[in-house]
Formats: C-alpha cells, sequence, structure tokens
C-alpha cells in the first residue's frame, strides 16, 4: 500500500473519533496529540479501529509508534497488504 | 434454543447504553435487555395531555463550549462517537443557592461565582480560588479510593460555616447517596461539573439524548430487546452465566454488565449461592412535584434554572422524618435556558422523602399525601415565582414509591447504594455493575460509568482467543 493510502487509512479512523475537529489541517511531523483532543483513551480506540477495520494489531510496547502522522505511516505502512 | 452473547446489559438506561456501544462498536455481540418499553431507566420521558414530560434531568451537568478540550462531556461524545453539534446544548441563564439571608447565584462562568463570594464573603475570596485549585487537580477517577468525607475535608479551605453549606448543598443535592455529607471524590466531580463546568439542556431534552444512544447502538449491530425483564442471574461456582427473563428465555454470556444497582442485582442472582451480606441500599428518596403553566416563569419573574433551597443555615441532607422534608429542595425551572423550545412553562420541585413512610399508605391517604406535597411545593414556587398559582394547567407528582415501581430500584433511591463500587466488580466473577452504584453520576457521570466499564471489562477476555 502507498503511504498516502496508509495515511488516509489512519486519517479516517482519527476522523471518525475526532468528530468535531478538522483532520485535514494536521501536520504529519508533529504529535497528534498537540494538535487534537486526543488523550489516551482516544488512541486507545485508534488501535481498537485498526485491529476491526484493517485487522492490524498494535502490541502495547508499539503504542509510542502512533505518535505523529509520519511515525504512524512509518509504522503500519509494512501492515497493510 | 438458547441464545448466547459476548456480553449481555441490563437496563437501557444511559450507563447501560453507553456501555452496549463501546462494546458493539468493537465487534461485542451484545444484548442489551429492557424492562420497559421505552429506554432511560431513571433518565425517561412520558406524555400527558399531549404534554412532553422528562423524567430525571433537570439540567445536564458539565457543560463544554464547543472545541473545548479535555473536559468529561467532549470526553464522552468522542468516545460514543457522537458530534458535538448533535446534542444542541443551550445554556442556563443562571442558578442559584438559596439559604434563609444569602443567596448566591453561579453561571457558566467561574468569575461569576468568584464575583458573588468576593462581594459576600470578602475575607473568603483566596481561600475559595484555592478550593477551586484542589478540586481542579485532585485525581477523582481513581478507581480505589475509598469514602472520604467532605465535611473533613471543606473546613481546611472554608473557615466560613455558611458559604461552607452553601458550596456544598449543591452537591449533595445532585448526588450524594450519603445524608449530610459526600464522599470527597465525588464532590470533586459535582463541584467541576456544577460550578467549573456549569449547566445547559440539550434542546430535545432526555428524549433526544437517549434518542441518539439508541441510533449508535443499533447502528453498531447491538441487540435492544424491550419489555424483558430479567428474573434471575444464573452462576456457576461464582462465575456468571447466564441470565432467566420472565418470559422463561435463557440468554447466555459471561459477561453481564448491571446497571440496575448492586443490592438490587446482587438480588437477582440465584438465592442458594448468593453471597450472604447485601450491600447496603440507600436512606433515603425523593419527591417531585410538576407545574405546567400557561405562563413561562421568566415572565413571572424567575428567570434561574436551578435553585437550590435551604430554609436553614445547616443545610439538611437525610432522612426526613416525616413524609418528606420541606426544609431543603432543588426547585427547576427547565424554560430558563438560552433557547426553549418548550410552549408551556413548567417548574419542578423535589423533596427529599421518607420511603418508609410512604410504602405504609394505602391507597386514599396516599392520594391525600401526593396533594399535600404539591400544596407544600406550589408554597414553596411562589416565594420564588410569584402568582404561580393563577396559571397551573397540569400538575404531576410522584413520590418513592413511584420510583420504586418504574426503576426497580430498592427504596427509591435516586443516588443508590452508599457503597460504591469504582471498579464494577461484584462477589461474582463476570458479573459488573455499572450506573449509579458504580459510582459516577448524573446524565454525563452515567454515560462515564457505562463507557468506563465497557472499556475495562468488555474487552479484556477471550479477545480473538476463540476458535
Amino acid at each position: 500500500m502507498e503511504n498516502t493510502q496508509v495515511r488516509e487509512a489512519v486519517m479516517n479512523i482519527i476522523a471518525d473519533i475526532a468528530l468535531d475537529e478538522d483532520v485535514t489541517q494536521i501536520k504529519d511531523d508533529l504529535a497528534l496529540r498537540d494538535q487534537l483532543d486526543l488523550d489516551s483513551m482516544d488512541f486507545l480506540d485508534i488501535v481498537m479501529e485498526l485491529k476491526k477495520r484493517h485487522k492490524i494489531e498494535v502490541p502495547q510496547e508499539d503504542y509510542p509508534k502512533l505518535a505523529t502522522m509520519e511515525s504512524c505511516v512509518d509504522y503500519l505502512g509494512p501492515k497493510f497488504h | 434454543m438458547q441464545e448466547k452473547y459476548d456480553a449481555i446489559v441490563i437496563g437501557a438506561g444511559l450507563s447501560g447504553l453507553a456501555a452496549g456501544i463501546r462494546l458493539a462498536m468493537f465487534g461485542k455481540k451484545v444484548c442489551i435487555l429492557e424492562k420497559h418499553s421505552i429506554p432511560g431507566g431513571l433518565n425517561s420521558f412520558y406524555q400527558r395531555k399531549g404534554i412532553q414530560f422528562d423524567v430525571g434531568l433537570h439540567a445536564l451537568t458539565n457543560f463544554a463550549r464547543r472545541g473545548e478540550k479535555g473536559l468529561p462531556l467532549t470526553k464522552i461524545l468522542k468516545q460514543l462517537r457522537i458530534s458535538y453539534d448533535e446534542l444542541d446544548l443551550k445554556e442556563q441563564f443562571f442558578s442559584q443557592v438559596a439559604f434563609p439571608d444569602l443567596s448566591l447565584s453561579f453561571t457558566n462562568d467561574l468569575e461569576f461565582l468568584v464575583d458573588e463570594i468576593n462581594k459576600n464573603f470578602p475575607e473568603e475570596t483566596e481561600s475559595f480560588l484555592k478550593l477551586v485549585e484542589k478540586v481542579k487537580t485532585f485525581d477523582a477517577f481513581s478507581l480505589d479510593q475509598g469514602f472520604v468525607s467532605t465535611r473533613e475535608i471543606l473546613p481546611q479551605y472554608i473557615k466560613d460555616p455558611l458559604l461552607q453549606e452553601m458550596i456544598l448543598a449543591p452537591t449533595l443535592a445532585y448526588g450524594s447517596a450519603w445524608e449530610n455529607d459526600v464522599d470527597f471524590s465525588q464532590f470533586v466531580i459535582l463541584f467541576r461539573s456544577i460550578f467549573l463546568e456549569g449547566l445547559s439542556k440539550p434542546m430535545g431534552g432526555i428524549r433526544k439524548v437517549l434518542g441518539l444512544l439508541e441510533k449508535r447502538f443499533n447502528e453498531n449491530g447491538g441487540i435492544l430487546k424491550y419489555k424483558s425483564s430479567v428474573q434471575q442471574i444464573i452462576q456457576n461456582k461464582g462465575e456468571v452465566e447466564a441470565v432467566i427473563l420472565k418470559n422463561g428465555n435463557i440468554l447466555k454470556s459471561n459477561t453481564i454488565i448491571s446497571s440496575a444497582g448492586f443490592p438490587e442485582t446482587m438480588g437477582m442472582v440465584q438465592e442458594d449461592k448468593a453471597p450472604k451480606a447485601m450491600p447496603d441500599i440507600g436512606s433515603f428518596s425523593f419527591t417531585e412535584s410538576i407545574a405546567v403553566l400557561n405562563k413561562k416563569p421568566k415572565d413571572l419573574g424567575q428567570k434561574a434554572a436551578t435553585i437550590f433551597y435551604s430554609s436553614l443555615p445547616k443545610y439538611k441532607y437525610e432522612n426526613p422524618k416525616s413524609y418528606y422534608g420541606t426544609e431543603t429542595a432543588i426547585l427547576s425551572f427547565p424554560n430558563n435556558f438560552e433557547e426553549d423550545p418548550m410552549e408551556e412553562g413548567m417548574a419542578r420541585v423535589t423533596f427529599l422523602a421518607n420511603y418508609d413512610l410512604w410504602k405504609r399508605l394505602d391507597r386514599p391517604s396516599y392520594k391525600k399525601k401526593k396533594e399535600e406535597v404539591f400544596e407544600s411545593s406550589l408554597k414553596l414556587f411562589e416565594s420564588f415565582c410569584p402568582k404561580i398559582k393563577d396559571h397551573l394547567i397540569l400538575k404531576d407528582v410522584f413520590t418513592p414509591t413511584t420510583i420504586e415501581k418504574f426503576t426497580n430500584h430498592k427504596r427509591g433511591t435516586i443516588y443508590g447504594s452508599p457503597q460504591k463500587q469504582k471498579r464494577g466488580t461484584t462477589p461474582i466473577k463476570g458479573l459488573i455493575l455499572c450506573g449509579t452504584d458504580q459510582g459516577f453520576l448524573g446524565i454525563i457521570g452515567s454515560l462515564l460509568s457505562g463507557i468506563s466499564m465497557a472499556n475495562l471489562h468488555g474487552f479484556s477476555t477471550n479477545q480473538g482467543a476463540s476458535v
């Protein structure tokens, strides 16, 4: 899968969780937490949505790899088939 | 054939629906069982003579402005995938704590209350601000914290006894299961939700909120069964296995989340195997009188959304020795929000009430006593909203026995058992509590309770392990 497609998949998940926020303004190299109103419960939801929609498992020790959009794409890219 | 579910939720109130949504959202096969033919539980609705009544919802606490970050309301909306605009919140004009010689008003802007305190208790302003700091930074959601008396903590900040009482009054009235005191964690939650965040009302009332939740649950594939009363909870060797409905149907699951209340839930567990020690039942209940008017209260001179009233300098919050206590009350004016879709005017008043006395009344004396409650309510209304009597078009009163009948809460308690189970666990494995007796209160609290118990207990076992 292309990086842009991975980015879009992650973006769709975040958009569905943070319904009231403008996700089109997300800067790829900044922490998602600092740009959007996301807390640890929401990151868990991102993990659960990845599993539900794309059958991708993210073990707890890898959660820090979801910190920025850039790191999400780097980390999740190989996991998307 | 027996139906089998990943999880069964007892009760389609706010907490049960929220728990159900979370579980269904992440692929659990979940069934909510509701005894009535409509959702809501303690926060429901009915219609009489073409007029819509909300039960329970006076106002929504925990107001958050659009885009305000990190507040309970916005957290809950995200967890349930409901957008802020869908709730369509309208802010209160103001509310009031009304004591014999002094009233303090508050709005959804803390500065307003600070000014009020500065005017009336100038020597306490600094200490009040320190209390606010304490409340803001306290970890109120720790699941392992036992009961801590607010009456012991409050004097460390506020010295004036009257101000102590005036701060305590709304937090007791809006959610304490204890007499004349409140657990400090609950105080913190209530203080934030009332004074720091504030009151608002969803435009469509409680119907709107319940409708949104039910829709979300259905969209995620959840099954909601009305007219489905649970007769018994079946356990085997201390682990929950199934429920038997009144109609004899058996539904199996190893995760049962009950919003029925702690003593009420344990009462449904097979008798011979249920643990001997039953949790405490709350010691007091309420009456509520509702007056429907052909004029809005604001046109009769009352613009407050809620008034926490006390006729005594010390706020009395205990089981009254008579049928109902008129020393303290909550007056509620559902029209007094920034937009008012209601055609009629409405005023409601809640008194503390003694369940045992009400339970003993025969039918004619019960009806007479209800009339008496309404007369007392009118008298109180008159002092806050003169000439209300001339505009009365419909009245209704509910009592501790009404509450018991419709909610199944033993002894008609609203705020449940004083024994809260913050982790939601019971002596039976897989049998989980949510709602009032888990310990988060009010509308936002109930939703948070359902969400957190589903998150804590609903996903931990058997995830992907079956095959």
